[in-house]
């Protein structure tokens, strides 16, 4: 093992309480779900050539798919008829082209989905091709296909696969609740990786701000001789892949590189159960486990969630929102993404609905830099982030490439700590656009 | 549902930490420093520091045109800072001039907070320095007369201890340390500003690196370079540290985050280059004291440091900037 804490980081307040100790509940399945074609990092999917406007599908049925490698396929998430295919507004921002399917309340699930067999029995080849087919990306929020990762390319031995429960980001326990409900699916999708991968050994991380996961996992692999629990400090960014990595493991990714480079994969935990599902059951991912959380939500919950359900439609379900409401985000409150409107769907990646009031968000004017350094201090990846703000604003993107702005990869430390309330995130995401656009170039 | 919600860039919570609550630390860091100078040199040094402080926040407000006289605080802190390096009872004009000049000259010409060059206070002191140096330089110091608060302390005048051997030896340490030594209002009690440092540290305003660089180069060269007068090569490095501004430069003036390095090499660097200069100053140079000089002389320095230590970031190679 290496050093136990990474360096940097911050301690925000947490905000757990409102969700940690109610179990995940699923919510009914909606009338209407809005399935965008993209969910995941890589090639978007397109419709099936038997998908078009009037046909029938039924849970689990695959229904867009694309020839691209890094790519996950998407299956229908309730049974009934698609009454639409075309662009949907989208966490992400821009619509994007998303089927429509009314519910026709039957709850029928597909004919193909059923158990690939005893999965002891399971090649590495057949694992993979399993959760490609299930469509599963990374639950944490990144959305990277799952199968990508499981299938390094041949010169990078994978001896150590992570899972990270970390769950860094405030308000967040829907990674909590499934380490709570879901530990023996965890450790079995941990063992399917270790398979694929032809690996050595698992270690699931776990923040010790929730002493009950922990224990309650320490338990399920107390019988494994390979998987190991790790309780890590808690301080914000403890989930970004990286410190993760060094903490659990001790190797450093090196920048610009991927866990791989050292050997090593990460998945969610929430990943994990989705891959069990996919081997046992051959259930394709049509649903996750989601917090609704904030003070602008009436009924904050832990809710398992059918992906193309409309946002709106679950803030209704949890009571809606406070009137005092100024900002709806996607994910947690220092990476999650605010949104205008509640019209749209809950996607693969959504891990969590977050409505705050005036009162939780900042939104004092900045004032120019005071050099405190603080943002310095507190960059997980040791960067100089109000140099690379300041070359962004005034467009000298040579010098924040220099200044290694594209290794951030915006957990929000920085911003958080300015004590001038400067919007350094925005500023390098800027610069890191231009980098990239002047680099493909 | 029809109600357009706030839509910006992540993070979308903040700490409570505010330019104002910075300042507002920092002028409860000098809190001890300043009830130490009332306590040693009575009711002018009180007077001093209110003529300073309160020119600063008016020249500052008439400057930019508010209304809010504390705005960010950071007038005041410059001008408490300001009155620190002044004898306890300078003429009121010296001060009104010297804590206005600080103001404008050290700060707004520059574009005001964040982007001055040179610490404010300093600069002040340099300008009052040079201008009418018979107020501050030579036999000018006041003993302090401690819990007098009544009494006149500019009636008796001295020098202080960096003068010359025998002033020196006229002091001892514990002196040095609690403060009871003639001196500027803020410099004088070392004991007083490592508890103010202390408070900044815990903040997580100050960084150890300037500092100790800063103590530890004038240590390192008061007991090779010090000629060892002082009892011992060892106490003569003390004394260096002791005697003087160095503390109060070390602590409050070369830790102002406007006008020092950002990157963690830089400030060691920083810290360690005051020292350098400090002690070139007070063993080698013309004056007696080098603390003013040396801290702005790295002030103009601090943009080359930044550029030239840029640190490697997480699983980066190192490479020449």
């Amino acid at each position: 093992m290496g050093s136990t804490v990474f360096k940097g980081g911050i301690h925000p307040d947490y905000h757990k309480e409102l969700t940690a100790t109610m179990a995940v509940t699923a919510m009914k399945a909606p009338e209407k779900v809005v399935i965008p074609l993209q969910q995941h990092i890589g090639a978007p999917c397109e419709p099936l050539e038997s998908i078009e406007v009037g046909t029938e599908v039924k849970i689990g049925q695959k229904i867009a798919q694309s020839s691209g490698f890094v790519s996950a396929p998407i299956h229908a998430s309730v049974s009934g008829k698609i009454t639409a295919i075309g662009p949907y507004n989208h966490p992400l921002g821009r619509p994007v082209e998303a089927i429509t399917i009314e519910s026709d309340g039957e709850e029928k699930w597909d004919d193909s989905i059923k158990p690939a067999g005893n999965p002891d029995n399971l090649t590495a080849e057949k694992i993979r091709e399993i959760v490609r087919e299930a469509g599963i990306v990374g639950l944490g929020g990144a959305t990277f296909p799952a199968h990508v990762k499981l299938s390094p390319p041949p010169e990078k031995k994978i001896d150590i696969v992570v899972i990270n429960g970390a769950e860094c980001e405030p308000y967040l326990t829907a990674d909590h609740r499934v380490m709570l409900e879901n530990p023996e699916e965890i450790v079995f999708g941990l063992k399917m990786m270790i398979k694929a991968l032809g690996a050595e050994k698992g270690v699931i991380g776990v923040e010790d701000n929730k002493p009950d996961a922990l224990k309650v996992l320490e338990q399920e692999v107390a019988g494994e001789d390979n998987i190991t629990v790790a309780s890590l400090h808690t301080k914000y960014p403890q989930g970004a892949e990286k410190m993760l990595i060094q903490v659990t493991t001790g190797r450093i990714v090196p920048a610009g590189g991927l866990p791989l480079d050292v050997g090593v994969v990460n998945h969610n935990v929430g990943t994990a159960v989705a891959i069990t599902n996919a081997v046992r059951e051959g259930k394709p991912l049509v649903e996750r486990v989601l917090t609704v959380t904030g003070s602008g939500i009436n009924r904050p919950q832990n809710l398992m969630v059918r992906v193309g359900t409309l946002v709106s439609d679950v803030l209704e379900h949890c009571g809606g929102l406070k009137e005092e409401t100024v900002k709806l985000i996607i994910g947690g409150p220092m990476m999650g993404l605010a949104q205008p409107s509640p019209d749209i769907p809950v996607i693969k990646g959504t891990s969590g609905i977050l409505a705050l009031t005036g009162e939780d968000v900042y939104l004092a004017e900045s004032s120019p830099c005071i050099r405190c350094a603080k943002c310095v201090d507190h960059c997980p990846v040791q960067l100089l982030p109000t140099s690379i703000a300041l070359a962004s604003e005034h467009e000298m993107f040579k010098k924040a490439e220099k200044l290694h702005a594209m290794d951030c990869f915006e957990c929000g430390c920085c911003a958080f700590v300015c004590p001038s309330k400067i919007p350094l995130v925005q500023w390098i995401r800027i610069a890191k656009a231009e980098i990239a656009k002047a680099n493909k170039k | 549902m029809d109600k357009k919600m706030i839509v910006s860039s992540s993070p979308h919570v903040r700490s409570i930490e505010s330019v104002q609550s910075v300042m507002t630390d920092v002028l409860i860091a000098l809190f001890p420093v300043a009830l130490m100078a009332v306590l040693l040199f009575g009711y002018q040094a009180l007077i001093t520091m209110v003529i300073s402080v309160v020119t600063a926040m008016l020249v500052e407000a008439l400057w930019l045109r508010k209304k809010d006289i504390f705005n960010d605080g950071s007038a005041a802190v410059t001008g408490l800072l300001f009155a620190m390096v002044l004898p306890p009872s300078p003429p009121w004009w010296l001060v009104v001039v010297g804590a206005a000049a600080s103001i404008i000259i050290g700060k707004q010409v520059f574009g005001g907070i964040g982007y001055n060059i040179f610490n404010p206070a300093l600069v002040g002191r340099a300008i009052v320095l040079v201008s009418w140096g018979g107020y501050l330089a030579g036999n000018v110091w006041s003993p302090p007369q401690p819990f007098a608060f009544g009494a006149d302390v500019s009636a008796v005048t001295g020098a202080t201890a960096l003068a010359g051997q025998g002033e020196a030896l006229s002091y001892s340490l514990t002196q040095l340390f609690i403060g009871t030594v003639p001196g500027c209002l803020g410099e004088t009690s070392a004991l007083a500003l490592l508890v103010g440092g202390a408070w900044l540290y815990y903040k997580g305003h100050i960084d150890w690196r300037i500092p100790l660089g800063y103590l530890g180069t004038v240590f390192v060269m008061g007991v090779i370079f010090g000629g060892g007068f002082y009892d011992n090569h060892l106490m003569t490095g003390l004394f260096h540290v002791l005697a003087g501004g160095v503390m109060l430069g070390a602590l409050f003036m070369a830790t102002d985050m406007v006008t020092t390095p950002v990157t963690p090499v830089g400030r060691l660097i920083f810290g360690i280059g005051c020292g350098l200069i400090t002690m070139l100053i007070r063993i080698w140079g013309a004056l007696p004291e080098g603390v003013t000089y040396a801290i702005l002389l790295m002030n103009a320095v601090t943009p080359i440091i930044d550029n030239f230590t840029v640190p490697k970031q997480f699983g980066g190679v190192k490479k020449n900037a």
